[in-house]
């Protein structure tokens, strides 16, 4: 196996007080899509920005091809990619510009950085918008422009801050797919994310994390089957209702979940225990049967009302 | 080595500065003329007097020579030129980069430093103030006030100006934390516009005179008055010092707080 990209042992984030990555151990493989899934708060960011070289590690140890970010943290950040979680485009500026700039940033010949950021504006599908200013683009296009201008120095890792958050289905979907290709070509993407769907659509391993600990590891398949069954029962018995059925539901399932608006019982065949349920008499007013997530393993994982 | 305890090794690390006078220079390509906005005040000034004052003032007494009244304040208001240009971009202008456009969050991503920005944005300032230095040479040029070939190292001297107001300028600007501090900047650059000899001699100060050498104009302005008139006295280096002083303890302070605020 080659020797990992990016590895961390004991990793330590302290801001004054303020714990914020709690001794971490993380190994990323050249050519994995690697994901920190956690609510906000739970230390992804601060991992990110140490990773990133834009971050001074507090203590433990942490390197990133092999190299020592308190030393070679230029030459370390000359081989990144990075999309922050706010697109910090230069508003000044149009999108050619924006990526042409960034390119020389790296030092990258000017005729080289024209070249790539024409092919680039095409991959994320921008073309058309290269002599626009920044500004009246939409939240995805920013967000594409954003990741183009990351690519430019073609970087052997990319870092992506929440790429997705605050954008619509539609945009995600796009977004996805060009992360997609990328993965297809060999790039190694390391994301966060508080999204599920994304951790299970990009992810090939990812960590949970939580209160700056990891809490899990695995691939989304692996941690599913490992925290979670195989389905999942929801049933709505009506506001203030749910929590007054626990006791009626215990027993159907392996595990019952119960969460203001409904109830989560997991189960591997969702439709035979919502049969056995009608048969006890037991009559939501609305029952859905769904595959388990990576959501269930993250609310299995913080321990947020669970009721055995 | 010396220089490793005196500076801070944020400034020790600079590669590529010049990325910054090129993104700026991307910038002010569509709207070139906004940087001429600081350049037209000391001109104005400097038509005001030509036209009126000078004659009611009369002829002024520097290093033994009677020179015009006009050609006595020029040099301090090219001086006060630079320094307007230098203090506009390293203050407002790094601010709204800075704190609103996180342009400087996105510059430290790659391989560029904190000394990189530092640098970069203060020799950026120093080439708009020497724009308005320049532009002025040939006004005074153009109403026959230039006296000596030695105008040329007036260009140097505003440079030395340009320095040392940027970096402190763009140093102060890391402390500020909302517009509304930008109130202080024309609080301390007015004064220091007034009262660097700019519009007559030390000597009128009398027993004040120390107060005016504290102001860092006050030695560009002297610099500015010595290269038009063509006289050079080995006191110059001392106000040269001054002013490089300045500029280093700005830089230092700009980039170690670039690093502590921004990589953190």
């Amino acid at each position: 196996m080659p020797p990992p990209l990016i590895t961390a042992r004991s990793l330590v984030k302290r801001f004054g007080d303020l714990v914020a990555v709690d001794g971490i151990d993380v190994d990323v493989q050249p050519g994995e899509a690697f994901g920190f899934l956690g609510p906000n708060g739970a230390g992804k960011t601060s991992t990110m920005r140490m990773i990133g070289c834009v971050s001074p590690v507090s203590s433990g140890r942490l390197e990133i091809f092999g190299l020592d970010p308190a030393h070679e943290g230029r030459a370390i950040r000359s081989r990144i990619g990075v999309v922050p979680q706010l697109d910090q485009l230069d508003q000044e500026l149009t999108v050619m510009e924006n990526l042409v700039i960034y390119a020389r940033y790296f030092d990258i010949p000017r005729a080289v950085a024209q070249s790539r950021a024409v092919e680039l504006l095409d991959f994320v599908q921008l073309a058309d918008r290269a002599d626009d200013k920044v500004d009246p683009l939409s939240g995805g296009q920013k967000r594409r422009v954003s990741i183009a201008r990351s690519l430019i120095s073609e970087p052997e890792l990319l870092l992506l801050d929440e790429p997705t958050t605050g954008l619509d289905p539609q945009a995600r979907h796009l977004l996805w797919d060009r992360l997609h290709q990328l993965k297809e070509r060999g790039a190694t993407l390391v994301l966060t994310t508080h999204y599920m769907d994304e951790a299970e659509q990009l992810c090939d391993r990812l960590v949970v994390m939580d209160g700056g600990r990891i809490v899990a590891e695995g691939s989304p398949r692996a941690l599913i089957t490992e925290y979670a069954t195989r389905e999942v029962l929801e049933m709505r018995f009506g506001r203030g209702r749910n929590e007054e059925r626990v006791d009626d539901v215990l027993g159907v399932g392996e595990r019952v979940e119960v969460l203001p608006d409904r109830l989560l019982v997991y189960v591997a065949d969702g439709e035979s225990a919502l049969a056995e349920l009608h048969a006890r008499s037991v009559i939501p007013e609305s029952a859905l049967v769904r595959r388990s997530s990576l959501e269930d393993v993250f609310l299995r994982l913080t321990g947020r009302t669970l009721v055995d | 080595m010396i220089t490793t305890r005196i500076l801070p090794s944020a400034l020790l690390d600079v590669r590529s500065p010049q990325r910054l006078l090129e993104r700026n220079a991307m910038v002010y390509r569509r709207s070139w003329m906004v940087i001429f906005s600081g350049f037209f005040e000391p001109l104005f000034y400097l038509l005001s007097i030509r036209i009126g004052l000078s004659a009611l003032v009369g002829d002024i007494e520097v290093g033994g020579k009677l020179i015009p009244y006009d050609e006595f304040v020029a040099p301090g208001l090219m001086a006060a030129a630079a320094m307007n240009g230098a203090v506009l971009e390293s203050t407002m202008n790094v601010f709204h980069k800075w704190r609103q456009a996180k342009l400087y969050d996105s510059i430290l991503a790659t391989p560029m430093s904190a000394g990189d920005i530092a640098i970069g944005e203060i020799g950026f300032a120093v080439i708009r103030g020497l724009m308005y230095s320049t532009a002025f040479i040939f006004t005074m040029l153009a109403l026959g006030m230039v006296k000596s070939a030695w105008i040329v190292m007036s260009v140097v001297a505003c440079a030395l100006i340009g320095f040392a107001f940027a970096s402190i300028g763009m140093a102060w600007t890391t402390y500020m934390r909302s517009w509304a501090d930008f109130e202080y900047v024309p609080a301390v650059t007015l004064p220091l516009f007034l009262f660097s000899a700019t519009f007559y001699p030390l000597s009128s100060y009398g027993s004040w005179s120390w107060v005016v050498q504290l102001s860092p104009l006050y030695h560009g302005v002297v610099l500015v008055r010595a290269s038009n008139l063509g006289e050079w006295s080995p006191s110059l280096v001392v106000h040269a010092g001054v002013l490089v002083g300045l500029s280093v303890v700005g830089m230092a302070v700009t980039a170690s707080r670039i690093k502590t605020l921004l990589l953190k």
